[in-house]
């Protein structure tokens, strides 16, 4: 991949290397040779005013031939590597290509560590000390990030250790999550509700449905409205994990609690997206991983 | 610049190093390089074997990023001393240097061990300098052939044992020689084996003087610690000269009046028994690496002619010139040079020694969750709290498990919601994640400083680290 903007820049560089090997080892050649002038044993033959004299004290020929191998180092280095502006030498080497390489190989070596969990079932694994070290670690360097560091996520990311699942909790359903993500989409409704007041009925209506405090009249009236709603959060209001729709009943409230939130929700919809982890974790490690989510909300341990 | 008139070929300016045959010497001088030889090479072949506690008393462990020394186990976060370390080393080089010159050189350099061990072995196998200048100057015969043989393969053997103890500093060695023995010495490690090896061979079988001459910086730069009271290997020019030849039967007081000749008997021994091949009686030069081969074998012609020693010593410039005694050579060892090096060294090592014995068993790091500022949660009696996450680091830097307890201030009602009782094993390092809370609302929005306080149960050490809890907007 080159950075340059034109090639110009790539003959610049590659002139200036080749012309500094050049003129490396002219100088070299220059440097062992005096300029004809008469000598005395021991000296080089330069004498500054009148009578200061240099000494010869010679180069051992060991170090001008060490002088050479860099030189013809440096000449086959950039053959086989790149150096020489955008050419990518003879080998074809690439530092992206060998950490592909490093990373492939790391891969194999652990494997046979993940490879011994792949007889058990999800359950299984969530039993075993060893393994929940090993999904902990693959938990605090890949999920923590969002969902952080003691699983209980935060706004817009899902709290992983109760029993609240949008798309399922069952150990399959959380393997198909990590694996492959999850796009979670709530449609912008106002236009399909009607009026500013509808909005406002729907949402207070929302908030009767766990039981939080709210305006009961107004409340009567979203009723009828959910209906619209009802066709992906179920008309009892408890969601579908088919969908991925939340359920409105349980006091969790993922992307905020409060009327202006739920309005905000409905006026403006969300798109939320879990990223697929497929590419980045082998099976064997997913499942790992699967084990340690599904431990987490299922193998309690009185803390 | 004048350029004279007479013309002449061109003069090529390179020129191969000649090569040096050292004579064999004996004295005070040649007695404590050998001292120091084995000293050293105790010390180097040795430590790697040693035993403490069921592991290496020390190895650099440098996959696990664990130094063991002795009772020490250094973290990468301890590199500071190794910095010390160096520094203290270089302090003790300039403090050395300008009491007693090259010492270092001399007696003490693996260069020079390495060179002094490989040429012994030489004079074992091919004899002593006149027989192995007639060896390098004789056709190849099977003689030759043998001698040559004999000599690089013990040379090959002590490189390899060499670079095997080499290596043995950061792969255990007794793993290490297993693994030669089933022939599974494989990559990095025998990559450095045969390295150490080598360079061994090459610079103690045949660069030797060369890598004084050429390569070494310390010998370039060490003239900046010389003064005229440093000791040096210096030739008492006023007595010695003039040189020349005389008879043994001439007594010393005979010598300046009836043949106007120093002590100087002008036998070349001098220059024949030092290993960078120069003539001490010209001066001090930069070659020179003070040795004192010279003064040894000196010492022993005059002997012999009967004429007092130390025509060569160890001694000052001054002391040289000034025929000092010993009493005046010691009080000028206290000179502002020396006293400002030698108070430095002091108080560097002070300092560490301090610092090394007050090291906390434990190191703590605290990570504060990057991407969850904070989050308002109900309690267990319904109040609602609000809570910051961090990931906390304890560090084991002692032989044995150690428990530990985690509190934290700073703030009204601050609370930790997670275990506070932590169990990290010896020598390893363990994460957990900390929840820390306070009741919400009653804060101002804004970072809090605070404090989490790690106290270990099996050492009255508490470390205390100041981290930074969000009450967000809203």
């Amino acid at each position: 991949m080159s950075d340059f903007t034109s090639a110009y820049w790539s003959y610049f560089i590659s002139t200036l290397v080749i012309l500094g090997l050049i003129a490396c080892m002219l100088l070299l050649w220059k440097m062992s040779k005096n300029n004809g002038q008469p000598i005395d044993p021991g000296e080089n033959g330069h004498v500054w005013d009148e009578d200061l004299r240099e000494q010869n004290n010679p180069l051992p020929l060991w170090w001008v031939g060490l002088f050479v191998i860099t030189t013809l180092f440096a000449a086959v280095y950039l053959f086989l590597f790149p150096g020489l502006g955008n050419y990518k030498g003879n080998l074809n080497w690439s530092s992206s290509h060998e950490l592909t390489q490093d990373q492939e190989t790391h891969r194999e070596s652990i494997a046979p560590l993940y490879a011994k969990f792949d007889a058990l079932s999800i359950q299984e694994i969530s039993k075993d000390p060893q393994a929940m070290a090993m999904g902990n670690n693959l938990y605090l360097n890949n999920c923590a990030q969002c969902h952080a560091s003691d699983a209980k996520g935060s706004k817009g990311f899902p709290n992983l250790t109760d029993n609240d699942w949008l798309h399922g909790g069952s150990p399959e359903k959380i393997q198909e999550t990590i694996t492959l993500g999850r796009m979670g989409q709530m449609p912008p409704m106002a236009a399909a509700l009607g009026s500013t007041n509808d909005v406002e009925n729907v949402a207070q209506y929302v908030l009767s449905l766990s039981g939080s405090p709210h305006d009961a009249a107004k409340a009567q009236k979203g009723q009828e409205k959910f209906v619209v709603c009802a066709a992906c959060h179920g008309p009892d209001g408890k969601g579908m994990q088919a969908l991925g729709s939340a359920n409105l009943t349980d006091k969790i409230w993922l992307h905020g609690f409060g009327l202006v939130a739920i309005e905000n929700m409905i006026t403006n919809g969300k798109v939320n997206q879990m990223p697929a982890q497929k590419d980045r974790l082998s099976e064997s490690q997913i499942r790992v991983l699967s084990a340690y989510i599904w431990g987490l909300s299922n193998n309690k341990t009185p803390s | 610049m004048t350029i004279l008139q007479e013309s002449t070929p061109p003069h090529f300016l390179y020129a191969s190093a000649p090569k040096i045959y050292p004579r064999t010497v004996h004295g005070f001088f040649a007695n404590l390089r050998w001292v120091m030889v084995v000293l050293t090479q105790l010390v180097f072949y040795g430590l790697p074997w040693l035993e403490w506690a069921h592991r290496p008393a020390v190895l650099f462990n440098l996959e696990a990023r664990r130094f063991y020394l002795f009772p020490l186990i250094l973290y990468p976060q301890d590199f500071i001393y190794l910095t010390a370390l160096l520094v203290i080393c270089a302090l003790s080089l300039f403090l050395f240097t300008a009491l007693s010159g090259r010492v270092w050189c001399g007696f003490a350099c693996p260069q020079t061990v390495y060179s002094e061990i490989f040429m012994w072995v030489e004079r074992q196998v091919e004899g002593d300098r006149p027989q192995r200048i007639k060896l390098d100057h004789s056709d190849l015969n099977l003689e030759v052939f043998m001698k040559k043989t004999i000599k690089h393969l013990i040379w090959g053997l002590i490189a390899l044992w060499t670079g095997l103890s080499f290596v043995g500093y950061f792969i255990p060695i007794r793993e290490l020689l297993s693994h030669v023995w089933t022939a599974q010495l494989a990559g990095w490690s025998l990559f450095w084996v045969l390295f150490y090896a080598f360079a061994t061979y090459g610079n103690a079988g045949f660069m030797r003087e060369q890598v004084c001459k050429y390569m070494c910086p310390y010998a370039r730069f060490q003239s900046a610690m010389f003064d005229a009271d440093t000791l040096i290997v210096g030739y008492d020019a006023k007595r010695g000269e003039p040189r020349g030849h005389r008879s043994k039967s001439l007594s010393t007081e005979a010598l300046q009046d009836d043949l106007g000749l120093g002590h100087c008997i002008d036998c070349q021994l001098c220059v024949q028994v030092c290993p960078t091949g120069i003539d001490i009686r010209k001066g001090l030069q930069y070659e020179c690496i003070g040795c004192g081969a010279c003064a040894d074998v000196c010492n022993d012609v005059m002997k012999k002619m009967s004429y007092p020693i130390h025509l060569i010593q160890y001694a000052s410039e001054n002391a040289i010139e000034n025929r000092w005694g010993l009493k005046e050579q010691i009080r000028r060892i206290f000179r502002t040079r020396v006293l400002i090096y030698a108070s430095l060294l002091l108080s560097l090592c002070l300092i560490v020694a301090y610092q090394l014995s007050h090291r906390s068993t434990f190191r703590v790091d605290i990570v504060r969750d990057r991407s969850t500022m904070a989050r308002i949660v109900e309690g267990q009696d319904h109040t609602m709290l609000l809570e910051n996450i961090y990931r906390f680091q304890i560090m084991n830097s002692q032989e044995s498990t150690q428990h530990f307890e985690v509190s934290a201030h700073g703030m009204d009602q601050l609370r930790i919601e997670t275990p506070t009782r932590i169990e990290v094993p010896a020598a390893q390092s363990k994460w957990s994640v900390l929840r820390v809370s306070v009741p919400a609302g009653q804060d101002q929005v804004g970072a809090h400083p605070i404090w989490l306080d790690v106290k270990s149960l099996d050492d009255p050490r508490v470390v205390s680290e100041q981290t930074v809890f969000i009450v967000p907007t809203q």
